[in-house]
C-alpha cells in the first residue's frame, strides 16, 4: 500500500507524460469533463447573468418579459450541460465525484435549492399577473442567480485549492473557518470568496451583453452600460487573480514552469477582455457577446490546464490527492464509454442546427 | 436516529416527491403524441387545441420534474459517496448516457414544441411532439438500467481495489431484470397520463364546462386506461414478479408475507404480517395462486422468507408487503374501473352515466400512489442491498456526512417542497380552470415584437 501510494505520487508529480495504459484515456475524459462544464459555464452562465442584471436594468414589467422571454427557451437546455457534465465525472472518475460531492456536502445541496427557486421563479412567474406574484419571483429570480454564480466561483476555488483528504480520500469542510488558507480550510475564505466575487462579475458582464445582443432601446443602453462598468471590474479581478495565483497554489505553478505553452490560456482570456471592449465600442453586440464566452472558456481552460493531472489537490500531509489516474474508472468503462460519447454529442450537434434552422432563425429573421 | 436513517429518508423523500412528475410527463408524452396524430389524421383544430392545452400541463409538470431531479444525482455522490466511489464506474455510465441521449433532446425539443408551434407547420410540430416523447421514454430506460443493475447486478466485475468495474455495457442495458422493469414502469406512467386525462375529463363533464374537450379526454383517456392497465398486470407486471422469483427469492417471500415454505403457495388478499412471530395475521388468500403466477405449476414450491438468514432479509418486511399489496390491488382496481368504463364508452352511455364519470374523476390521485407504492416495493425489497448481494446498503453511505448535517437538508428538502406543492397545485388547478380552446399556437416571437 504504502509503496503504491509512492508510486502514484512520483507518477503525479513527474513528467505528464506518460505510457501507462489508460492513460491516455483517463487524459481524454479530464479534458472532456471540462470542455462540458466550460459549456455549460458559457451557456448558463448567460441566462445566470441575465438573472443578476435582471432587476438592475430591467425596470418595466414589459422588460422584465423581454428578458425573460430571451432565455425562456433555452435555460433548462442549458443546465443540461451540468447534468450531462456531472454524470460524465462520475462514470469517468467516481473518487473524485464521491469525494468532492459529499466533502463539499452543505454548498452542494444549497446549489440544489438555489437551482429549485431559480427554475421555479423562471416558469411560475408569468402565470399569474399581479403586484404581489412577479416582484417575488423577480427577486428569487435575481437573488438565486447572484448567489448560484457566487457559489460557482467559489466551488472552483474549492477545487483548485485542494481539501484536506484523510486516508479513504474523503474529507468534510464547514462552510467557513478563519477565511484562512492554512491548516484548517472552510468553503468560504478569502481566495475561494475572491473568485466568487470574479464569477459573479464576469456572469454579470456576460448576461448584460447578452441582453445588449438581444433588445433595443432603453434597455439596450442600460445593458450595455451595465457591461461596462462590470467589464472594468472584470479586468481588475482578472489580472489580480492570475497575479496571486501561482504564489498560492504552487501546483499550478509548477504545472506552468513544466509545460510555458499553456500560458497561451490566460493570455488569450486577456485578449478576450481587450476584444469585448473594442467591439462594444464599434457597437459591435454580438461580437461583444462572442469575445465574453471566449473569455469564459479561456479562463476556465487556464484552471483545467494548471490543474492538470489533479482532480482534488490534497492539502493534508501524506495525501497524494485524487488524480485523473487514481480517480479514473476501469479503462474498459472509459473506453467503451467513448464509444457512444462521441455519437451522442454529433446527435446533440444535430438537434441544435435543427432548431437553429427550423425555429430560432426563423425568430431572428424577423427581430 | 443515526446519519443513515436520515441518508435513507432523504433520498425516499425528494425521490418519491420527484416521481410524481415525471411519470405524468411521460405518460403525457405519449398521449400528445397520440392528440397531435389525431390532428393531422382528421384535420380538426379540437385536438391540436387539446395537445396545446395538455403541453400547458406537461410545462409545469416539466418544470417542477426538473427542478426536484437535479437533487437525485448529486445524491448520489453527497449522500452516498461510498456506494457512489464503489459502482460509480458501473452506474455512473447509464447515467451520464441519460444526460447525452435523453435531455439533451428533450430540452432543446420541448423548447421547440412549446414555442414553435407557428414556425415549425404541423408536421414538423408533430415530430417536436414525438421527439419530446422518445427523450422522456429515453430517460426513462436509462435510469431503469441504471436501478436494474443495482436490483441485479450484471456484466460487472470487481478491481483490485474492491470496487465494481464495468465489464459489458451490452449486458448491462439487456440486463433481464431492467426489461421488464423498464415496460412495467413505463405503461404504468401511461395509466398516470390516462388517468389524468380521464379525471380531467370526467370533471368538466360533471361541472358543465369544456364539455366538448370533456368527451374527448374521457374517450381517449379511457381507451389509453385500459390498454395500459391491462398491460400493466401482463405481460409486464407478470415478468416483472417473475424476475423477483428468480433473483431475490427472499424478497418475494417478504412481499407476499410468506413465512413458511408451500407447495401451492396461496395469493395473500388481505392480511397483517406479524415478522416478530413469524406468521400472517388475519388472512384472506386464494390457494395456490402464488404458486401458479411464479412457476406456472399449481403445486409448485415457494419458499418461506424463514428459509433464508434473517441478516438477509429485506430490513422492513411489514411495509414491504403493504406497498406490494397496494401497488396490485389499485392495478387490479384499475382494469375493473377501466374496463366498465369502457363498456360504457362502446355502448354510447358513458358520457351521461353520472356515476361512473364521478368514479373516474375520483381515480385521479391513485396511479400517483400505486407508482409510489410500486417503487417502495422494488427499493425496501432490495434492501438489505444497496447493490442486490454484493453491498449492503449500511456500506454505501457518506463516512463524513454527520446527522446533524444530514437533518439540516432534510428539513429544507422538506420545506422547499411542501411550497413547491403548494405552487404546483394552485398554476395546475388555475390551468384547469382556464380549460382549453381560445388560446393561439404559442410563438417566442409573438411575445417579443408585442414586446419591442
Amino acid at each position: 500500500m504504502a509503496l503504491a501510494v509512492q508510486s502514484l505520487r512520483a507518477r503525479t508529480t513527474l513528467s505528464p507524460r506518460r505510457t501507462e495504459t489508460g492513460g491516455n484515456t483517463s487524459t481524454l475524459w479530464y479534458g472532456i469533463v471540462a470542455v462540458m462544464f466550460a459549456i455549460f459555464a458559457v451557456l448558463d452562465g448567460f441566462d445566470l447573468g441575465v438573472g443578476i442584471v435582471h432587476l438592475l436594468i430591467a425596470r418595466t414589467e414589459a422588460e422584465r418579459r423581454i428578458l425573460l422571454q430571451s432565455i425562456g427557451s433555452v435555460w433548462d437546455g442549458n443546465e443540461v450541460w451540468l447534468i450531462a457534465g456531472g454524470g460524465t465525472l462520475f462514470f469517468a472518475f467516481p473518487a473524485a465525484y464521491a469525494s468532492g460531492f459529499s466533502g463539499f456536502y452543505l454548498p452542494l445541496i444549497m446549489v440544489l435549492w438555489l437551482f429549485i427557486l431559480r427554475g421555479i421563479a423562471v416558469e411560475f412567474r408569468n402565470h399569474i399577473e399581479s403586484p404581489v406574484w412577479t416582484p417575488f419571483w423577480d427577486v428569487v429570480f435575481a437573488g438565486a442567480s447572484a448567489l448560484l454564480a457566487l457559489f460557482f466561483g467559489a466551488a472552483l476555488g474549492n477545487v483548485m485549492r485542494g481539501v484536506p483528504l484523510d486516508a479513504n480520500d474523503s474529507f468534510f469542510l464547514p462552510l467557513w473557518t478563519n477565511f484562512r488558507i492554512g491548516p484548517e480550510p472552510g468553503i468560504l475564505d478569502w481566495f475561494t470568496i475572491a473568485l466568487g466575487l470574479a464569477s459573479v462579475a464576469a456572469l454579470t458582464m456576460h448576461g448584460a451583453l447578452w441582453t445588449a445582443m438581444k433588445t433595443r432601446g432603453e434597455l439596450h443602453t442600460r445593458a450595455r452600460q451595465l457591461a461596462s462598468l462590470a467589464w472594468t471590474v472584470v479586468v481588475l479581478l482578472t489580472v489580480m487573480l492570475l497575479a496571486i495565483l501561482p504564489l498560492i497554489l504552487p501546483h499550478i505553478a509548477r504545472r506552468y514552469a513544466a509545460r510555458p505553452w499553456g500560458f497561451i490560456f490566460p493570455i488569450a482570456a486577456l485578449g478576450s477582455l481587450a476584444g469585448i471592449r473594442m467591439s462594444s465600442r464599434a457597437s459591435r453586440d454580438p461580437a461583444a457577446f462572442l469575445y465574453s464566452c471566449a473569455y469564459v472558456v479561456t479562463m476556465l481552460a487556464a484552471a483545467a490546464f494548471g490543474h492538470y493531472p489533479y482532480l482534488l489537490p490534497s492539502i493534508s500531509d501524506g495525501q497524494p490527492g485524487l488524480t485523473i489516474y487514481n480517480a479514473a474508472a476501469s479503462s474498459h468503462g472509459l473506453t467503451i464509454g467513448l464509444l457512444w460519447f462521441i455519437p451522442g454529442m454529433a446527435l446533440v450537434g444535430s438537434y441544435f442546427l435543427f432548431v437553429y434552422r427550423n425555429v430560432a432563425e426563423r425568430l431572428g429573421a424577423k427581430s | 436516529m443515526d446519519a443513515l436513517t436520515v441518508d435513507r429518508i432523504q433520498f425516499a423523500f425528494t425521490n418519491v416527491f420527484h416521481y410524481l412528475f415525471p411519470q405524468l410527463t411521460m405518460g403525457l408524452a405519449l398521449l400528445i403524441v397520440v392528440l397531435k396524430t389525431l390532428a393531422i389524421r382528421t384535420g380538426d383544430a379540437h385536438y391540436d387545441e387539446a395537445a396545446r392545452f395538455w403541453a400547458r400541463i406537461f410545462g409545469i409538470n416539466f418544470v417542477v420534474g426538473v427542478v426536484t431531479g437535479i437533487p437525485m444525482e448529486f445524491q448520489f455522490g453527497t449522500n452516498w459517496s461510498a456506494f457512489s466511489k464503489s459502482a460509480g464506474g458501473v452506474i455512473g455510465q447509464t447515467l451520464a448516457m441519460e444526460g447525452v441521449f435523453s435531455f439533451f433532446l428533450e430540452s432543446t425539443f420541448l423548447g421547440a414544441f412549446l414555442y414553435g408551434e407557428k414556425q415549425l407547420g404541423p408536421r414538423l410540430h408533430w415530430l417536436a411532439a414525438f421527439l419530446v416523447f422518445l427523450g422522456s421514454w429515453i430517460s426513462g430506460f436509462f435510469i431503469i438500467a441504471t436501478n436494474a443493475w443495482m436490483q441485479h447486478p450484471v456484466g460487472y466485475a470487481i478491481n483490485a481495489d474492491g470496487t465494481f468495474g464495468l465489464t459489458s455495457l451490452a449486458a448491462m442495458l439487456t440486463n433481464p431484470w431492467a426489461i421488464w422493469q423498464y415496460l412495467h414502469n413505463m405503461i404504468a406512467a401511461v395509466v398516470t397520463g390516462s388517468v389524468a386525462m380521464t379525471a380531467l375529463g370526467a370533471f368538466y363533464l360533471l361541472i358543465h364546462q369544456f364539455e366538448d374537450f370533456g368527451r374527448m379526454f374521457v374517450r381517449l383517456g379511457v381507451i389509453a386506461g385500459l390498454i395500459a392497465s391491462l398491460l400493466m398486470v401482463f405481460p409486464t407486471g407478470d415478468g416483472q414478479g417473475r424476475n423477483v422469483a428468480r433473483y431475490q427469492p427472499a424478497t418475494l417471500a417478504a412481499m407476499e408475507g410468506l413465512f413458511e415454505n408451500h407447495r401451492g403457495a396461496p395469493l395473500v388478499l388481505i392480511g397483517q404480517p406479524d415478522v416478530d412471530a413469524r406468521k400472517l395475521d388475519n388472512p384472506i388468500v386464494v390457494p395456490d395462486v402464488l404458486s401458479f403466477l411464479t412457476y406456472r405449476h399449481w403445486k409448485a414450491e415457494v419458499q418461506g422468507l424463514l428459509e433464508f438468514p434473517s441478516d438477509q432479509w429485506p430490513d422492513n418486511v411489514a411495509l414491504l408487503y403493504y406497498a406490494y399489496h397496494i401497488m396490485v390491488g389499485l392495478g387490479t382496481i384499475f382494469v375493473g374501473v377501466f374496463a366498465l368504463a369502457g363498456l360504457l364508452l362502446y355502448l354510447d352511455r358513458l358520457y351521461d352515466t353520472t356515476l361512473m364519470l364521478w368514479a373516474l374523476m375520483l381515480l385521479a390521485p391513485f396511479p400517483y400512489i400505486a407508482t409510489t407504492a410500486g417503487w417502495i416495493t422494488a427499493e425496501l425489497g432490495r434492501q438489505p442491498w444497496l447493490v442486490y448481494g454484493l453491498m449492503r446498503t449500511s456500506a454505501g453511505k457518506s463516512p463524513l456526512v454527520s446527522v446533524g448535517s444530514g437533518l439540516f437538508t432534510l428539513i429544507g428538502f422538506m420545506g422547499m417542497y411542501a411550497a413547491l406543492a403548494v405552487l404546483f397545485l394552485f398554476l395546475v388547478y388555475l390551468e384547469i380552470q382556464r380549460g382549453p380552446g381560445g388560446a393561439e399556437p404559442a410563438s417566442s416571437h409573438d411575445a417579443l415584437a408585442a414586446a419591442n
